[in-house]
């Protein structure tokens, strides 16, 4: 049940065929895991080893060490706070203690409607516009809690559905493969693979 | 709230020409169509009537150093590829994490087609068959640009099967990380793409360009250095040579943050502007925030080691700032005023490495927690007299002598990373750790912040 689905599976393969060996694949396959389901499940990190030609286990070695892979449900809404050294110094913990506040939780966990996760995170590369946040990785620059107040309103009304997307999806364009594909380096690593 | 950046480009003090931000201001910049009505793809086609020992020979002669943090001359690298082994790729560092570092992210999102010709003429010139851009992933915008000006790029001929009508074919695969820092190191980003956890490899093999992705030649180049090979296939490696310092050639981007009024990302001759221009220009940084003084300030990323008032003269040049003690870096600079906590600042960077390690090597995984415990006890109010003593001892066995450029026992330099916001904060202001210590809280007039209290066990170090 949470395998990828049909359009998944072609999208996977597609991926796959971009890279020299399939198991480059596997990190935006875990992406595109994460985007049909809005967290990775065991069930659809066997299918991915299946499609890959690995282990279940090595494609959970891979994913157990990157921050973004949830290993279970979160919020719809993951919001990341930057308390790193350029935003502490423009209000960041300020900023997360206001956060807590309104959201009822505490950074690490998510609330109890499902609506909410938030994070406190490390540098997000948006240093001179601090306190810099995100929002399942879409940015909010300069955020005073105002600012934050507005923001879980709208997100509570539903009313950015088309900027924020529900968490999990990341672009919204892929890149595709298309008749001018040179595969040349494929070609060639396939050569020294066979040596 | 602002949703678009206030980024400032530069045009005083001292002037150059944009290089790489020309287009931050064009609305459209960022589309095919608005890159190629500003002159884009103009240097693919350049280079394409050129040999390609040509355009290295351009990227050589400008002398232009890497921009990742490690500034390595770039026409150098290429030539470390050993002749004749194939298939040869091109790894493109768009990992952009490093504290304080702002300007790759901005490249991607306002310019994505800049970098792509940079990459079709860079694979061009060492004879690569494929690239990878590899984008962070918390950068959903960029990975949005990026993919969307990759399918116009090959439904243009500038990517894919025979370039531009020539008989050079290269494909460019996006694709993108999840969430870690030390996937920025060049050998931990290669396991990375080849889909294992980002852990630094054992050297030797010393260089990526001999043994890289799956064990072939691989030059891995940061996204600032690539976007400047169009400008210097266009107007000559002579003339990029030409501006800056002879020891820091070109234009370069430096994000300020902290403690100035106006925060942003300048592109500035390197090698000659000042770090007081930077802070105090009104069309750089605008002066300290209120009127206040520097009392501390990064000047390459969270890595680097602190610079005081006395370094404010120093040009961006990097061996001026080599030989002061620290590194231009990233070009990620973060002013702190006198108003700064720095124990509070020295434990965020530091607990920034000890989350960060990959735990490949004790020294650091061991070492950066027990540093990052030791500070969060000063700062909750539990210091003990001995917690100086134990913090350098600590340090010491990461980097042996603590010295500037670090030695270390560990695989890579990101443990020796974390031992420069001590070195730099107890080094200079050992009389506010103490007072933390004697006192349970700050010096009189910096500002606390509300971190949160103990979450763990005090430290057994
Ligand atoms: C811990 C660590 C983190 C790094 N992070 C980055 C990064 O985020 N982006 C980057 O371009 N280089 C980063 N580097 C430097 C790369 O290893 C490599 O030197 C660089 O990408 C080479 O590109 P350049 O020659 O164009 O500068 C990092 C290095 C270390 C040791
Ligand atoms: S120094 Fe730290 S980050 Fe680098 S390899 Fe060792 S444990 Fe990993
Ligand atoms: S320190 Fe917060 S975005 Fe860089």
């Amino acid at each position: 049940m949470s395998r990828l689905s049909d359009a998944n599976v072609s999208i996977a393969k597609e991926i796959i065929g971009r890279y020299p060996r399939p198991k480059s694949a596997l990190i935006p396959l875990l992406h595109l895991a994460q985007e049909q389901h809005g967290w990775v499940s065991n069930e659809s990190m066997s299918h991915i080893a299946e499609l890959v030609g690995v282990t279940p286990a090595e494609v959970y070695g891979t994913a157990s060490f990157y921050e973004m892979f949830k290993f279970h449900p979160v919020g719809r809404y993951c919001i990341d706070v930057c308390t790193n050294i350029s935003c502490q110094l423009l209000g960041a913990w300020e900023l997360l203690e206001h956060a807590e506040r309104r959201l009822g939780v505490r950074a690490g966990s998510t609330t109890d409607d499902g609506m909410f996760t938030l994070e406190d995170v490390e540098c997000i590369a948006a240093c001179t516009e601090a306190p810099a946040i995100e929002v399942n990785y879409r940015y909010r620059y300069r955020v005073t809690p105002d600012d934050f107040d507005a923001l879980i309103d709208k997100l509570t009304a539903g009313r950015l559905g088309d900027e924020v997307p529900r968490f999990g999806t990341l672009a919204r364009v892929r890149q595709r493969t298309t008749d001018r594909w040179s595969g040349a380096g494929t070609t060639a690593q396939a050569e020294v693979d066979a040596r | 709230m602002s949703e678009v950046p206030s980024f400032h480009v530069a045009g005083l003090v001292p002037t150059g020409p944009k290089i790489i931000t020309s287009r931050f201001d064009v609305e459209d910049g960022y589309t095919y169509d608005g890159y190629v009505r500003t002159g884009g793809y103009q240097a693919l086609r350049t280079a394409l009537g050129k040999t390609p020992q040509q355009v290295h020979e351009e990227v050589r002669t400008s002398e232009m150093q890497g921009r990742g943090g490690a500034g390595f001359p770039t026409g150098t690298k290429w030539g470390f590829l050993p002749p004749n082994v194939f298939p040869r790729y091109l790894v493109v560092n768009g990992d952009e994490s490093e504290p304080g570092t702002y300007k790759d992210r901005l490249l991607m999102e306002l310019d994505p087609h800049q970098l792509i010709e940079g990459i079709v003429i860079s694979c061009y010139a060492f004879e690569a068959v494929q690239a990878f851009l590899y984008v962070r992933g918390e950068m959903a915008l960029a990975q949005e640009r990026l993919a969307r000006a990759l399918n116009d790029a090959y439904a243009n001929d500038i990517v894919g099967t025979n370039v531009l009508g020539h008989d050079f074919s290269v494909d460019v695969t996006l694709t993108w990380g999840a969430g870690a820092y030390i996937v920025g190191e060049e050998t931990a980003l290669i396991e990375s793409l080849e889909g294992e956890r980002g852990m630094p490899r054992l050297k030797p093999p010393y260089f990526p360009a001999a043994k890289g992705l799956y064990m072939q030649p691989t030059i891995v180049n940061n996204v600032e250095t690539l976007a400047n090979v169009p400008w210097i296939v266009t107007e000559s490696g002579q003339a990029f040579h030409d501006i800056g310092a002879p020891t820091s050639t070109g234009m370069r981007m430096f994000a300020v943050s902290g403690h100035v009024e106006r925060p942003g990302v300048f592109e500035v001759p390197n090698g000659t502007t000042t770090f007081r221009m930077l802070f105090e220009a009104p069309e750089y940084g605008g002066g300290v925030r209120g009127g206040r003084s520097v009392k501390a300030f990064i000047p390459g990323g969270a890595s680097a080691m602190w610079f005081y008032p006395e370094h404010l003269d120093l040009p961006l040049d990097k061996p001026t700032v080599d030989k002061a003690g620290s590194m231009l870096g990233s070009g990620a600079i973060v002013v702190m005023d006198d108003t700064t906590d720095m124990v509070a600042a020295c434990w965020r960077i530091v607990r920034f490495f000890a989350r960060e390690s990959c735990g490949k090597c004790t020294p650091c995984r061991e070492g950066t927690t027990w540093l990052e415990r030791i500070l969060k006890r000063i700062l909750d109010g539990h210091g003990r007299a001995e917690d100086l003593d134990t913090l350098m001892a600590v340090s010491e066995s990461i980097s042996p002598g603590i010295a500037w450029p670090p030695r270390q026992t560990t695989i890579c330099p990101l443990g020796p990373s974390a031992v420069s916001p001590i070195a730099s904060a107890v080094g200079r202001f050992r009389d506010e750790f103490e007072h933390y210590i004697d006192h349970g809280r700050p010096i009189d007039g910096v500002a606390r912040h509300p971190i949160p209290g103990p979450s763990t066990e005090p430290a057994h170090a």
